[in-house]
């Protein structure tokens, strides 16, 4: 991997970050009721409105506005709820600190589960186990994640069974069985829906590596079954995996969004629907921001560990 | 036509295809004709049947006001599976003509708009339709637009790679070379020509469309009661979560179906239209 590719990856994770940026902030210039209307209410008097606006600095043109809020977001400060009239950082990071757990979790579990999975169907092609995996994986791209979520809720966090607490959130560090216990809904059911989305990538790697020559090489130089798949045809169709892991944290964080809502779970997602639903303007934009930066990540960490992974691939 | 009639017999040798196929046809003639064929009247209440489990008179069941399920359920595959095409159709013409232009011009306009174009592709697609929903408010149409909208960029990567496919080849050249003017090149040589790829990525995209449709109405910022979207039976049959699980289970499953429906369609006519793709 060499120093410019790195240079070059970084240098376009800032301009992600800055296009994000402008269209986080963009949703606000669009809005129809400007903030100081918000927090006035629908009766406030026109000069009320304008000393509500000079303070807010909403009476400045949109570029001043922009920087004010860019350089504010670059020091930690996403400024003031609107509906709660607290500092929006410190709330946005605890619920990012929950949802990433809730995504730590899930996404740790899909890789030991999805994996060996795509690979067994792939070694088994055409056979009952195959179709079996194919089915339900099929099943599960196909079922949106609040359907699986509310199912769940209604099975498992019934009165009759009552194996799982139907919503809330314990803290690990209050009691890390209680919150296991309080975590596993969600997880369950993003673990289920990621699965079936990567199982079948894994699985359509497997077969094509496989099938390609240099597995038919190893086979005919004799290398036993197990080197085979395990050297050559597993650890090749891993890298393409790590791509598809990462472009999925996009479904996952929208999978995140809707499970904390189904699961009353208080992560980034919840504080992201009840900004939209209030029109709390800056917990929207520290939100849709630090989620959508968080996926940013993702996708530069995904290619490094390609890349760095990979021999084959130089990146000039 | 011939072509066309070509295709469809192909997509019914093709497993996948065919199932997909009849399962869209039925589909179709439950959005054209669903209200008429239902049952009951989707809206009428039986206070003497609340929480019914599916029976010869409710086949499905019913609601919390005892409502037919299957009514219900058939009269909202309208505003569900239309709303989803719309959406799909919407993401598909934006996309596929940045995607064309970009790519036919090349150069430093390719590299900008493609750069702009990953970085918008940086938002998680629910993330980019829950933001847009927060400037234009809750509803169907809104809805539909965001997805549109979020579902855009990605239609246009799609279409440039197949456009940089296209241009390369001698038709193209010739026209360049007789001086025809780059629309015409665009829209008459390079446009027909991306229109398989780009058709099959749109089948898989009206899944997510419906998915995410129904999402949104869950979420209480798509469709708004009483309408029989599926998302939103959900969404308000959990008010009555642990009475009965059959408001849930068949809003639920017709979402599912609908989704495989246009997967399976899509993958078969993968395999169709691009037989090098390989059908596994």
């Amino acid at each position: 991997m060499s120093v410019t590719f790195l240079i070059r990856r970084l240098f376009y994770l800032v301009l992600t970050a800055i296009v994000v940026s402008m269209i986080v902030f963009g949703v606000t210039q669009v809005l129809p009721a400007n903030a100081a209307q918000m927090i006035l209410g629908e009766y406030a008097t026109e000069e009320a409105l304008a000393v509500l606006n000079a303070r807010l600095g909403l009476d400045e043109p949109a570029v001043v506005q922009y920087w004010h809020w860019l350089s504010g977001a670059l020091t930690g400060d996403f400024g003031t709820s609107l509906r709660t009239s607290q500092p929006v950082a410190p709330v946005i990071m605890e619920a990012f600190g929950r949802s990433a757990l809730l995504a730590g979790f899930s996404l740790g579990l899909v890789v030991l589960i999805s994996i060996p999975l795509g690979a067994v169907a792939a070694l088994r092609r055409g056979r009952a186990t195959d179709l079996a995996v194919s089915f339900v994986s099929y099943l599960g791209v196909s079922l949106p994640e609040f359907v699986l979520a509310t199912l769940l809720l209604v099975w498992l966090a019934g009165p009759s069974v009552g194996l799982f607490p139907a919503s809330g959130y314990i803290s690990f560090l209050v009691d890390p069985l209680d919150a296991l216990h309080h975590i596993a809904l969600p997880v369950i059911t993003l673990t289920i829906i990621l699965t079936a989305h990567i199982s079948r990538m894994v699985r359509s790697e497997m077969v094509d590596t496989l099938g390609s020559d240099f597995v038919r090489a190893a086979r005919l130089r004799g290398l036993s079954r197990r080197r085979v798949i395990v050297n050559h045809a597993l650890r090749n169709s891993l890298l393409p995996a790590i791509t598809v892991i990462a472009l999925d944290v996009g479904y996952l964080i929208g999978g995140v969004i809707v499970v904390e809502e189904v699961f009353s779970f208080p992560g980034l997602g919840r504080q992201l629907i009840l900004a939209i639903q209030n029109r709390d303007l800056p917990m929207l934009q520290a939100g849709a921001l630090v989620m959508a930066m968080t996926y940013a990540v993702a996708n530069l960490l995904a290619d490094l560990a390609y890349a760095a992974l990979d021999k084959r691939i130089q990146f000039e | 036509m011939r072509k066309l009639f070509a295709i469809l017999g192909a997509l019914m040798r093709n497993p996948q295809g065919a199932l997909g196929l009849v399962l869209f046809l039925l589909l179709l003639a439950l959005v054209v004709l669903g209200p008429v064929l239902a049952p009951a009247d989707p809206e009428s209440f039986n206070y003497g049947a609340r929480f019914a489990a599916p029976s010869l008179e409710f086949p499905l069941g019913t609601d919390w006001y005892g409502r037919d399920l299957l009514s219900r359920v058939m009269s909202g595959a309208r505003s569900t599976v239309l709303l989803a095409l719309l959406a799909t159709g919407i993401g598909t013409v934006a996309g596929a003509l940045i995607g064309v232009l970009s790519g036919y011009l090349g150069g430093g306009a390719d590299e900008v708009v493609m750069r702009l174009n990953d970085a918008v592709m940086a938002i998680p697609g629910l993330l980019f339709a829950l933001m847009i929903i927060a400037v234009l408010g809750s509803s169907s149409i809104n809805a539909v637009i965001a997805i549109g909208i979020a579902q855009t960029p990605g239609m246009a990567r799609v279409a440039r790679s197949v456009t940089l496919q296209v241009r390369a080849l001698d038709y193209v050249s010739a026209a360049r070379a007789r001086g025809e003017p780059t629309s015409w090149i665009v829209l008459a040589e390079i446009l027909p020509n991306t229109i398989a790829p780009i058709i099959v990525e749109a089948t898989i995209r009206v899944a997510f469309a419906v998915m995410t449709l129904a999402t949104l109405s869950f979420l209480g910022l798509g469709a708004q009661p009483p309408s029989p979207e599926w998302g939103l039976m959900i969404a308000e049959a959990r008010s009555h979560l642990f009475r009965s699980p059959w408001p849930i289970i068949v809003p639920g499953a017709a979402i599912a179906l609908v989704a495989v429906t246009f997967n399976l369609l899509g993958d078969g006519l993968r395999d169709v239209l691009n037989p090098r793709s390989g059908g596994h």
